[in-house]
């Protein structure tokens, strides 16, 4: 039993620390105000205090902390991704994703599983060989495997998808990972908070006050905040943020639901991604199936949960994973993903001084969040655009200099 | 021994027909009717179950699903629910989740070490050293999990039917059946669905000895059977509602879809534990779960019980243990008896000692329940100098109710916390949405049948769009049946808030302290309400709980979100029958005699090439060989067809396509090719003119349904007078491609096929074999061809006929592989495989197809001007070096020039023609612009030059289009 279980052991009463502020007064300053508690919002606070030294900062978030598409993903981590801009970009959040449960003293359960990214045409095959060259070359380990390499490391899955559309081949990318959600936002939160920055839940902005092309201060259903910078870091609710300022971004949202299965025990050590079923599954340390699929095919800003998605998800995964037409669904739910035209996320300086924008991240958020937090802290600390993120600019739709993600993305869009 | 009583009036069991199963190990029986639970129950086996965490015994205790500590594991599903399966014959089963068997679970050490396991102890240990948490993480994976599943269990799917109706009655109870009743009255077409398998709800256990509630029983279920505007669905749970009034009801046969106009949730409430030290011993029950246990299975709870009680319901059970023989040695009281109503009379007139103001403080007992220690209570605490032990095998908890309000909170219902019924209500409804019932805070009979009726009333009017009454009715009561605060703290901890997940009281209270104070924080750090019930039974004691440690009301701390499904659900019932659509083409039977290889096209199966899998490479040769030489036919019905009919239809292809299509002469065609707003390449075909308003227009196997609708989409957005009609199904086409085209077609038709008449990209309607065709010249391939469109009840005689005289020329079928090989040496695209998410048609090197200056507007066209200056990359033909022998290049290897990415290979084969490999690759600028040799890394990482050449490869000059070879080669 580990050294630090035994001390809770023989404490007579329980008196750890808070993770959390208490509910408090706002201030009427802060330098930097950041709109959004989730994975990212906390991760951006985190590095301004540890790597800036700025502390004096709130997160304003209108729910809780985690509560949006941190809380609401399916976890995974990995770094495959198409283009040399994208891959770069990941492999940073997955190394800083590895060193994170020491780096918090808090375990993220960070567990690298292996990740099957499945192709059932010829052309899925072409564009993993093309992913696993780039990948390659960027040193990341990432592979095109044929049936026999998938049978011997998923072996319970059926190849031949009861008939159609059979598997010919995978992407395999060995680190690729799960973690636990909703640690990892709680473990910045408390880094942050730890080093003085103000977290304020349950505080929603309702609108940003500017002074000509510079934002001077916050409104908030609790009163006004005047700040120099402000960054949106709220996923789903990016347009109704940038609406308040007039800013046009291409973002559309699209729900992007999930399930998992009533908990059995461990049988599954892979994350299994299929673009052309529309699945992907990992077993999650409780023993639950967390399953997801493609985004639902029409715009809509809400979380709501649709059974058709529920309905076509397990019809697919039946094909694969025969048995697990045995097990029961227990929970579904939705986020809402936020995509931009070219797949990629928009990041860092836009046309309002003080404002910065964190957003468009679809459906690969989650697995971006250390580097995002990180590099949006640089960009905030020196008031331009951190070198990794620049291909990820606003202004790249108005001048044409799309990164073209599509093909990395998981599922399809 | 057997705890079975004498037949109950109401009881669900078939006593003529005996079933026998195995628990572990051992011989059981039970009746038809029986639950696994209850059989095991009525042969006097109280210990059902481990706990998930600390591996402590667990017996039932709701019998309404809810008891997730009564699981099973068969050797065909896991995670099998006790307390609702029914039993039958030659089960075999064992308890789920035990280390060793369930009488001695190695794993309940876990138990004793849990002082050790705090809150989230799994955050706050095993990650360091980071190299052992594998290691760790492997232990607490094997540890949680419930059942076990085996991976060579074969695929189960249930077929899934779809019902409507004008309302929906979820529950089937008193309040339910009366709501369904009035409605049904009202003409309106209602389902009345229950997850249990007989209708009845509490009136048939809670109110089961209840000689009022007799009459009433028996009128209500037999008019709502009999009704002719009532169907009821017995043993149909109501798995979510979701937008539009649809609620999916999981049936014994499957899933019934339905489609409701209004939903009436009756669904009831959910008894809710007492906290105290061990309150998880098997014989602690919920005050319904004993009534039920009676009630519909005939089973005897325990010989000697007291009753916890915080409202007159606990008095009601009481009096049926008394009925059912059950000795009560006391009913505890958290309150005062006189609030109680007769009931209190009633059995302080059986000699029952009644304890008033008082609690208990602790279960004791090891695997089966033995004392029942009770002190008196002040609303917060025990006063332990008073307090005193009762022997007892059975403790009945009646203390409070939550709500069963899933389907109102995923209707959007606003629920609120009434302190006269110290119980959540619903406070909001959105339109279509009523509650009724217990549900509602209508508790006593004559209250919940009122309530049925103002709701079937309110709905009735809704639906029919009529004023509600004007008098609107009020049928809740007005005294508590639940208790606030039913919590009584031990510094010994074991007293369970949440059972699924193990959680005691310290738990959520040091989760809130360490600042997970917000409900959902707290439930997800905690995991209070993950478990299988989803927080039946322990959500609402959670809420009481941070209520009281943050000093907030209910209202103010909340509650976690009401995901569906209510209780999990099958994925076979999910999944449904399987249906695959498989599109086959007029030929195919054709193409299997003729031993093609079939391969995948989306939905389509297309001949990959003809001949023995092991002569892949010879086949596709003899085919290419065929083509270049005499003749090939290829099957290309999977291209989609498309007639745009209408005044506006060279309008709509104007703004569709980047080249002018209006202007298109009669009977030629032009090639389409469609780019989205961004100006990348999403579709490419040919558009032929077949008079002033009718053009027919083709477009990529892949992209056919998605270029119907983008017009489609078209039409409406910019108001144009155009049908469309999508013809890919009912058209099949053909390629006859080879410099014999002419000659074998010339006899077969009435077209004439004079190059004057029917140049190359001309378009001729006619007929072939005495069929009517359109004949369209192409040159995809880079031999003169004809691609002839046909119905598809004529395609296999136009096929044949073809083959046939065609044999004089040495004709061949060719298959997509020799296609591929054909297109590449005319340096042809195929777009998604030469053009990625990304290409514009400059990149694609087909700035020709881009008229910027001749025409004002495209779709994509703003996107292309821009794009025209600022070109990154070009698609540009190469060749491996003559001679070259190595390992080859393959699709998508990259281009590396000075140690970066220049771009990939989009294309290679080996082109018969020349003798040499070929291909294309999408060359990044500056190496696309420079006269430099390419060289792409092959899988080995070794670098392979690459010759870049000129497109097209052959025959450049086009002069192929119009060969008539004179003689027979």
């Amino acid at each position: 039993m580990p050294w630090r279980l035994l001390k809770y052991g023989l404490k007579s009463s329980h008196n750890e620390p808070r993770f959390f502020p208490e509910a408090k007064p706002l201030k009427s300053h802060y330098d930097v105000v950041i709109i959004g508690g989730g994975g990212h919002g906390m991760a951006c606070a985190y590095y301004l205090a540890k790597e800036h030294g700025i502390t004096n900062v709130a997160v304003l978030e209108q729910g809780y902390i985690g509560g949006g598409n941190t809380g609401r993903n399916t976890t995974i981590v990995r770094s495959n991704y198409l283009t040399p801009e994208g891959v770069k970009f990941y492999d940073t959040s997955l190394n800083l994703f590895e060193d994170l449960a020491d780096d918090f003293d808090l375990n993220i359960f960070y567990s690298t599983r292996g990740h099957f990214t499945l192709a059932h045409t010829d052309s899925a095959m072409r564009t993993m060989r093309w992913r696993a060259e780039v990948n390659k070359h960027h040193g990341i380990e990432s592979e095109v495997v044929d049936r026999d390499f998938i049978a011997k490391e998923v072996p319970y899955m059926d190849l031949d998808c009861a008939g159609t559309h059979p598997v010919m081949g995978a992407l395999y990318h060995a680190p690729g990972a799960v973690a636990r959600h909703d640690a990892v936002a709680w473990g910045y939160a408390r880094g942050a908070y730890n080093r003085g920055v103000e977290i304020h839940q349950k505080t929603r902005v309702t609108s940003i006050r500017t002074q000509g092309d510079k934002v001077t201060g916050v409104e908030t259903d609790r009163g006004f905040i005047s700040c120099n910078k402000v960054v949106s870091m709220v996923a789903g609710s990016t347009p109704r943020i940038t609406s308040m300022l007039g800013l046009e971004t291409p973002i559309e949202i699209f729900p992007l639901q999930a399930c998992v299965s009533e908990p059995v025990k461990p049988f599954m050590d892979t994350i299994v991604v299929s673009g052309s079923l529309h699945v992907y599954v990992s077993q999650s340390s409780r023993g639950e199936m967390v399953m997801g699929a493609s985004v639902d095919p029409s715009v809509l800003h809400s979380t709501r949960s649709s059974f058709n998605f529920v309905e076509g998800l397990t019809d697919q995964m039946i094909d694969l994973f025969p048995f697990m037409s045995r097990m029961k669904v227990m929970r579904q739910w939705a986020g809402m993903s936020d995509i931009t035209p070219d797949f990629a996320p928009i990041m860092g300086k836009t046309p309002i001084d003080g404002f910065y924008l964190d957003a468009g991240w679809g459906t690969w958020g989650f697995k971006a969040t250390p580097v995002s937090g990180k590099t949006m802290a640089w960009t905030l600390a020196n008031d331009r655009n951190h070198e990794l993120i620049e291909p990820f600019r606003l202004s790249r739709f108005t001048d044409f200099e799309l990164v073209g993600e599509k093909g990395a993305a998981s599922v399809g869009h | 021994m057997t705890s079975r009583l004498d037949p109950q009036p109401l009881e669900w069991l078939d006593r003529s027909e005996t079933l026998s199963f195995e628990f572990e190990g051992l011989a059981f029986t039970g009746f038809a009717g029986d639950s696994i639970s209850s059989a095991l129950l009525a042969s006097n086996q109280t210990l059902l179950g481990r706990s998930f965490k600390y591996h402590r015994p667990r017996g039932a205790v709701t019998l309404a699903n809810h008891d997730v500590n009564a699981l099973f594991q068969s050797s065909e599903e896991p995670n099998i629910r006790g307390d609702v399966t029914p039993l039958a014959a030659g089960m075999s089963l064992t308890a789920c989740n035990v280390n060793g068997s369930l009488e001695k679970d190695k794993d309940q050490i876990i138990g004793k070490l849990s002082r050790f396991l705090p809150v989230g102890f799994y955050y706050k240990s095993f990650h360091k050293p980071k190299k052992l948490f594998p290691m760790w993480e492997r232990v607490i994976r094997e540890k949680a999990g419930l059942g076990t599943i085996d991976t060579r269990w074969d695929a189960r799917r249930k077929a899934k039917t779809y019902g409507f109706c004008d309302l929906l009655v979820v529950g089937a109870g008193a309040s339910g059946m009366q709501a369904a009743l009035t409605a049904a009255e009202q003409g309106l077409d209602v389902v009345l669905a229950d997850e249990n398998p007989h209708i009845g709800g509490s009136l048939d256990y809670q109110l089961a000895n209840d000689d009022s509630a007799a009459p009433i029983r028996t009128a209500l279920k037999q008019k709502v059977q009999s009704h002719a505007n009532i169907r009821v669905l017995p043993g149909h749970l109501a798995c979510g509602w979701y937008t539009d009034h649809y609620v999916p009801l999981l049936g014994p046969e499957g899933i019934v879809k339905m489609r409701a106009r209004a939903v009436i949730s009756a669904t009831g409430v959910m008894e809710q534990p007492a906290v105290f030290r061990n309150n998880d011993l098997p014989g602690v029950m919920m005050a319904s779960g004993a009534q039920r246990l009676v009630a519909r299975y005939a089973v005897k709870p325990g010989q000697r019980a007291v009753v916890l009680t915080a409202n007159s319901e606990g008095y009601r059970a009481a009096l049926d243990m008394l009925a059912a023989g059950v000795e009560v040695a006391a009913v505890v009281d958290m309150g005062k008896a006189d609030s109680r109503g007769r009931w209190a009379d009633e059995l302080k007139s059986k000699n029952v000692s009644v304890l008033e103001g008082h609690a208990v403080y602790e279960a004791k007992g090891k695997d089966k329940l033995k004392q029942v220690v009770v002190a008196p209570f002040d609303g917060s605490a025990c006063n332990l100098k008073l307090a005193r032990e009762i022997d007892a095998d059975l403790l009945l908890m009646s203390v409070g109710w939550a709500p069963a309000a899933q389907l109102l909170y995923q209707a959007g219902s606003r629920l609120a916390y009434d302190s006269t019924l110290e119980q959540i209500l619903p406070q909001e409804l959105p339109s279509g949405i009523f509650a009724c019932g217990r549900l509602n805070g209508a508790f006593t009979l004559d209250q919940r049948l009122a309530d049925g009726e103002r709701a079937g009333t309110e709905a009735a009017a809704f639906l029919k769009d009529q004023p509600l009454p004007a008098e609107q009715t009020d049928c809740r009561d007005t005294e508590a049946h639940s208790h606030p605060w039913p919590i009584v703290d031990h510094p010994k901890g074991k007293n369970f808030v949440d059972y699924d997940e193990d959680l005691q009281l310290k738990d959520l209270v040091n989760a809130a302290k360490e600042g997970f104070d917000n409900i959902e924080l707290m439930k997800r750090f905690s995991t209070v309400g993950m478990g299988p019930s989803q927080g039946k039974h322990a959500n609402m004691n959670g809420i009481r709980v941070l209520a009281a440690v943050t000093g907030r009301t209910i209202d103010q701390t909340g509650s976690t979100t009401a995901r569906p499904m209510f209780h999990p659900v099958p994925v076979q019932a999910l999944a449904g029958r399987r249906f695959r659509a498989e599109r086959l083409t007029a030929m195919h039977q054709w193409h299997l005699d003729n031993g093609a290889q079939m391969m995948e096209a989306g939905a389509w199966l297309r001949p990959e090439f003809y001949g023995r899998q092991e002569e892949r490479a010879q086949a596709i040769l003899r085919e290419v060989q065929a083509v270049r030489t005499g003749l090939g036919l290829i099957d290309v019905s999977t291209l989609g067809k498309i007639e745009v009919m209408g005044p506006d239809a060279g309008k709509l292809l104007d703004g569709a396509y980047t080249m002018r299509m209006s202007n298109i002469k009669q009977d030629m065609t032009r090639y389409a090719l469609m780019v989205d707003e961004s100006g990348v390449i999403v579709d490419d075909g040919i558009a032929a003119r077949v008079a002033e308003d009718r053009f027919y227009v083709s477009a990529t196997t892949s992209h056919a349904d998605a270029t119907f609708r983008t017009l489609s989409r078209h039409i409406v957005e910019w108001g144009l007078d155009v049908r469309l009609v999508n013809r890919t199904g009912t058209l099949a086409a053909m390629n006859l491609a080879g410099p014999h085209a002419r000659k074998l077609l010339a006899p077969l038709t009435d077209i004439d096929l004079s190059e004057e008449n029917f140049p190359y990209l001309g378009f001729k309607e006619g007929n072939l074999c005495g069929v009517p065709v359109r004949l369209i010249r192409v040159g995809f391939v880079g031999e003169l061809g004809y691609e002839i469109h046909l119905p598809i009840e004529s395609a296999q005689l136009v096929w044949n006929t073809l083959m046939n005289k065609g044999a004089e020329y040495g004709i061949r079928p060719f298959g997509v592989e020799a296609q591929r090989v054909l297109r590449l040496e005319k340096g042809h695209i195929i777009v998604g495989q030469d053009t990625d998410g990304l290409t514009n048609p400059f990149e694609a090197n087909m700035p020709w197809a881009v008229p910027l200056k001749s025409k004002p507007w495209f779709t994509g066209k703003p996107s292309l001007a821009l794009l025209k200056e600022r070109c990154q990359r070009t698609l540009r033909g190469f060749m491996l070096p003559k001679g070259y022998s190595g390992e080859l290049p393959k699709e998508c290897h990259l281009l590396i020039d000075s140690g970066d990415i220049a771009g990939r290979i989009t294309s290679i084969a080996y082109s018969p023609s020349l003798g040499r490999y070929i291909g294309l690759a999408m060359v990044d600028q500056p190496l696309a612009g420079s006269d430099r040799m390419y060289q792409v890394r092959v899988d080995s990482g070794a670098l392979v030059p690459l010759e870049p050449c000129a497109i097209p490869f052959y025959d450049a000059e086009g002069e192929r289009q119009t060969i008539d070879l004179t003689e027979v080669a």
